[in-house]
This record gives structure tokens, C-alpha cells and sequence, in this order.
């Protein structure tokens, strides 16, 4: 039996750490993990608390992070509670097996703090290894501070694990930014967290000798299409529902709400940003200032990254005149991923609203208050004029001459 | 909200004083962020660490800052280091250096104007601690400036963040921060 900590009600915490304590409250039975910066400290900790008798469950250091999400597969698959962490070049290394966890229904919690993905070598954060996990099959999660990268963790467990889902989930933290930024962090009881994600329920495991399970299966023309058109209806069908209640059930324990979509001053606003991570949050203090010299700014942030919650997204921006979608990714020979996704969303609506695309903050480069203003005055004049009036995709907070495309 | 930026080498203890000065400061109420910029740096690397302190939620997570305090915890930073980059114009300086303020002031021609404090936070570390770690004597000049929290309460709070450390540390650091608080000029 793993003895309990007692915690503070508020613990100044950075996103690691937070991220390191819900995987300890939640008893997982095996993280196989091969670390990398910055995710390093939540599987260390998580070393820590497991080896201090805090865990009642298995720590495996593995040679790769190829052979840390295989051997989550097999735990996965044997029956376990299971979780890792990775960032950037890990995780581009995680890649193939990312698909057969998802293909083989496997609930498996990946903590991705996201990193830049080289070359040039670049420990700092920005959103390329997110991206690049987005047609996987996985549930993406985006945490915007440590407080979220703490919380989402437990929705991620019980959404995963439900039976109607049995999909893998990543939570998302930006590297640096969150994963090593202390805020305070409002905790949960250790008993009070591991009952909302509850005792892990096998599914099919194979170490049910009673009921015999192949996984890892090939199946060529014949059956291949109907078993990814499975995922695909359980990821689009199953997964919004069960996060949104998920959501709810959080909202009572703990009073934080959280959405699919999160959507700040958006009631009456004309103009908007659409981002990730950290960046929702200092969008939305530059927005309340924008608001105080009569630009009615808003921001919407996305939380569920995977499954995308094309009608929700849809329906908080079907009055606004003027949107930009924030890309902290570098697309090489298109516009950006969420320029993409929120064209996609709007395409067949009434909507009238302009759309541009901003590429910023590669490689950890600062995503500074005035950009984040002249970005909003940018979608002012977009507004007023009812067209675009600046390039389609501009770089910002990039040195040197102006870069823009389209 | 109150900004402060920390100059510091890596190995220093920039980062284990800015997060114990949020840890301290959060149990007032206080909503806080302690950050740092990291990179490849190698123990010795000039960097900075840098403290939020706000009455709400500090939502603000652009690395940009002009900060109400400079805190210099290496003396050497002080003439390689750009300390007075983005600064205000009350912004306070306090530096660790074996000089006095007038003296520091007239080899680094750049503090002329500022508000300057000195006090030698690595001859304190080095004679409480043992060793030259000067983060902890920092956040006791930083109470004597700033007035920020009584010295008492402050050193109290500073045991339960230290609390991990051997007893005999904890005490040095105490007295470590006490004799900065009353030498800090």
C-alpha cells in the first residue's frame, strides 16, 4: 500500500511538477519512461516518489522513447493503469508507436511538454511536436498554465480509461513556459484525486487467462478500413461527450471549470485570436486592455486539440468579423495548422469574418504583450475595412525584415 | 504587480530563490510565477530568473519584463551583464559586491541615477553556509529594501521552504538572511 502526502491546499508548483503529483495520485502501475528535456522532471519525480514508497507501481527505464511507449503498450495491453513523458525529438521517436496505441485501443496518459523539433537543436518551447502528433489517433489535451497541466491530467486518465472510449490521451504543457514556471497550484487530496479517476478497469487484457485476447494484429484489405473506421467513430462519437463529462464531474469537486473550447470576452466581440498554451493567457490579458481603449477583443483557446470540436469552435466565433489563428509551429509550405483547422470550421457557415494567419514563438522566441497588440490592431483594421489588409500568414516577433506570405 | 529580475551564474541558486520567494510570498495570498531563462547553459553561464506578484491570477507569460527590482547576486555580472536592460525609471538595484555603493557606482558608470544597494551576499554565504551560495542572504536585503514582509515572518517562512535541508543548514541560512537584512546599504 503507497503511503499518502499531505499537501498544501495551494502548492507554488511548476507544470512538471504538477504533472508528476497527478500521475502520483492517481497510482498508475507502470510509466516506462527515457527522459528528455523539459518533460525530464516529471518522470525523475515520478522516479522519486515510486522508489520513497509513494507509488504502488513499477518505474522502467527504458533505452529509447521508442522502447518507452512500446513497453507502455505492452502494460497497456497486459492490463495496467499506464503513463509516460516526452518532448520534441522523443516524441518524434514515439511516433510509430504512438499509432498502435491508438490502433490497439490502448489508455495510456502521455505528459507532452512541448518542445521545438531540430534542426537547429532547440530545447525551448513551441508547439512542432504537439502538431505532429495530431493525426495519431490520440486525445490531445492543452494545458495553458500548471494549474491545467495538474487537472487535465485527471480528465485525461478517466476519459481514456472509460470503456466507451479506450483511446490513448496526451496532456500538453508549453516547455519552460509551464513546464518550468512555478504558480500556484490548487491541489487535490490524495484520496479526494485517485476517486474522481477511480480503480483502473481492464478491458480485454491479457493477462486474463480466462478470457483469451490477441492484440497486435494484422489485418490486410479485408478488415484493415473497418477497424480504423472504429476508431474514428469511437474518437469523433464517444470522446467530446465523456470529456465534457468529465468536465462537469470536475467542476463539482473542485469549483474549476473547464471547456471543450474556452472562449474569454467572446459574447460581443468582433475581433479574435485563436492560440494555444501559455499564449491563451496572455492573449487574454492584452485582450481586456484592448477592450479599455474600445476594440471589443476576444480569445478563444483550445483545449481539446484532438478530437476537434468543429461546432463548438464554430459556434463561439460565428459573430466575429476578424480572427487570426496563432501558429506556434513552423508549417514549411502552407499556411499554418490552426489557420487550416478554423478555415475548415467556418468554411460551410454563415460566417463573414476575415481570417489571417500568424506564425510566432519558434523555439521558445518570446510571444511578447506588443505583439500580441499589434496583432489585435492588425484584426481591427480587418474588421473596419471587411477584408484583409495585411498578408494571409505573417511571422511575428521574428528579427531581421518582415516575413509574410500570401 | 510587482516584477523582479534576477542576475545570477547558473549553479548559483537564481532559480531556488526566485521559486522560495513564490513559495513564501503564496502563503500570504498572494498569486505568484517564478521562471527562469534556461538554454544549453552550463554551470557558470550568466542568466536570468525572474519573480510575478500580483493580487489575482498572473496570466502574463511573456518572458518580457521591466522590473521594479534588479537583483545581481554575482559581483562580476554586474560589469558583463546588461543589468539595466528594460528598466523602469524607480526601478531598485540591489547588488552583491565587496564594494560600497559610492564605489560601485563609480566603476560601473551605468548604475549613476538608480537606486543602488550593496551588501556581499557570497562573503555572508561563505561565512554562515560555507559555501558561495548567495540567494538566500538576497531575499534578506530584498526584505530590508523593499519592506516587503517583516524579516521575522519572512525567516519563519524561509524554514518551512528550506525544510528538506539538514538542520545545521537551515539555521546557517537563517542567520545568512538576518545578516544581509541588517547589512544590506
Amino acid at each position: 500500500m503507497a503511503d499518502t502526502m499531505e499537501l498544501r491546499d495551494i502548492e507554488v508548483w511548476d507544470g512538471n511538477m504538477a504533472a508528476s503529483h497527478a500521475l502520483r495520485q492517481v497510482q498508475v502501475d507502470v510509466v516506462a519512461a527515457y527522459p528528455i528535456t523539459p518533460s525530464t522532471p516529471i518522470v525523475e519525480n515520478y522516479a522519486g516518489f515510486t522508489a520513497n514508497g509513494y507509488v504502488d507501481g513499477e518505474f522502467v527505464m527504458t533505452e529509447s522513447e521508442h522502447g518507452a511507449m512500446s513497453c507502455c503498450i505492452g502494460a497497456a495491453a497486459a492490463g495496467g493503469r499506464v503513463a509516460t513523458a516526452t518532448s520534441s525529438q522523443g516524441f518524434a521517436l514515439m511516433v510509430e508507436t504512438l499509432y498502435s496505441a491508438s490502433g490497439m485501443r490502448l489508455p495510456i496518459v502521455l505528459n507532452v511538454v512541448n518542445r521545438a523539433i531540430g534542426a537547429p537543436l532547440n530545447v525551448n518551447g513551441d508547439h512542432s511536436d504537439m502538431y505532429m502528433g495530431r493525426d495519431s489517433g490520440w486525445i490531445q489535451l492543452d494545458s495553458y498554465c500548471p494549474q491545467n497541466a495538474y487537472d487535465l491530467n485527471f480528465i485525461a486518465f478517466k476519459v481514456s480509461e472509460d470503456h466507451d472510449v479506450r483511446l490513448p490521451a496526451m496532456v500538453h504543457q508549453d516547455g519552460f513556459m509551464t513546464s518550468h514556471t512555478a504558480q500556484g497550484v490548487h491541489t487535490l487530496t490524495d484520496e479526494a484525486a485517485f476517486n474522481f479517476v477511480g480503480v483502473y478497469q481492464p478491458m480485454n487484457d491479457m493477462l486474463d487467462l480466462d478470457h483469451p485476447v490477441t492484440h497486435g494484429v494484422q489485418t490486410e484489405e479485408d478488415w484493415h478500413f473497418e477497424h480504423k473506421a472504429r476508431q474514428q467513430h469511437a474518437l469523433m462519437t464517444a470522446v467530446l461527450p465523456k470529456i465534457q463529462a468529465a468536465f462537469d464531474d470536475f467542476e463539482k469537486l473542485t469549483g474549476r471549470k473547464y471547456n471543450l473550447v474556452e472562449a474569454y470576452d467572446m459574447e460581443d466581440a468582433e475581433v479574435a485570436v485563436v492560440c494555444m498554451g501559455t499564449s491563451v493567457e496572455t492573449a487574454r490579458e492584452v485582450a481586456e486592455e484592448m477592450r479599455a481603449q474600445g476594440i471589443k477583443a476576444g480569445v478563444v483557446g483550445i483545449r481539446v486539440f484532438r478530437p476537434w470540436p468543429l461546432e463548438q469552435i464554430a459556434a463561439v466565433l460565428k459573430d466575429v468579423k476578424a480572427i487570426a489563428a496563432l501558429d506556434r509551429s513552423s508549417p514549411h509550405g502552407t499556411v499554418g495548422a490552426l489557420y487550416n483547422e478554423i478555415s475548415g470550421t467556418l468554411f460551410n457557415t454563415d460566417t463573414k469574418a476575415v481570417l489571417t494567419n500568424y506564425i510566432y514563438g519558434l523555439g521558445g522566441r518570446d510571444l511578447t504583450k506588443a505583439h500580441l497588440v499589434s496583432i489585435f490592431t492588425d484584426l481591427k483594421a480587418n474588421a473596419d475595412a471587411g477584408k484583409v489588409t495585411t498578408p494571409l500568414q505573417q511571422y511575428i516577433g521574428l528579427r531581421g525584415p518582415k516575413l509574410s506570405f500570401f | 504587480m510587482l516584477e523582479i529580475r534576477w542576475h545570477s551564474r547558473a549553479g548559483q541558486g537564481a532559480v531556488t530563490g526566485a521559486k522560495g520567494l513564490a513559495d513564501v510570498v503564496s502563503t500570504t495570498g498572494k498569486h505568484v510565477q517564478a521562471f527562469a531563462f534556461y538554454g544549453s547553459a552550463k554551470r557558470g553561464a550568466a542568466m536570468t530568473a525572474y519573480n510575478r506578484v500580483d493580487d489575482k491570477v498572473v496570466m502574463n507569460h511573456e518572458k518580457f519584463m521591466r522590473p521594479d527590482y534588479v537583483l545581481v547576486i554575482d559581483p562580476a555580472l554586474v560589469y558583463v551583464a546588461d543589468i539595466t536592460a528594460n528598466e523602469k525609471d524607480n526601478t531598485i538595484y540591489i547588488v552583491t559586491t565587496h564594494m560600497s555603493t559610492d564605489e560601485l557606482i563609480a566603476s560601473q558608470p551605468k548604475l549613476e541615477g538608480r537606486k543602488v544597494y550593496t551588501v556581499d551576499c557570497i562573503k555572508i554565504a561563505q561565512e554562515t553556509i560555507g559555501k558561495a551560495i548567495p540567494n538566500t542572504p538576497m531575499l534578506g536585503a530584498l526584505m530590508k529594501v523593499s519592506g516587503m514582509y517583516d524579516i521575522e515572518f519572512f525567516k519563519e517562512s524561509m524554514v518551512k521552504v528550506l525544510k528538506k535541508l539538514p538542520q545545521k543548514i537551515i539555521d546557517a541560512n537563517m542567520i545568512a538572511i538576518q545578516r544581509a537584512y541588517d547589512e544590506v546599504k
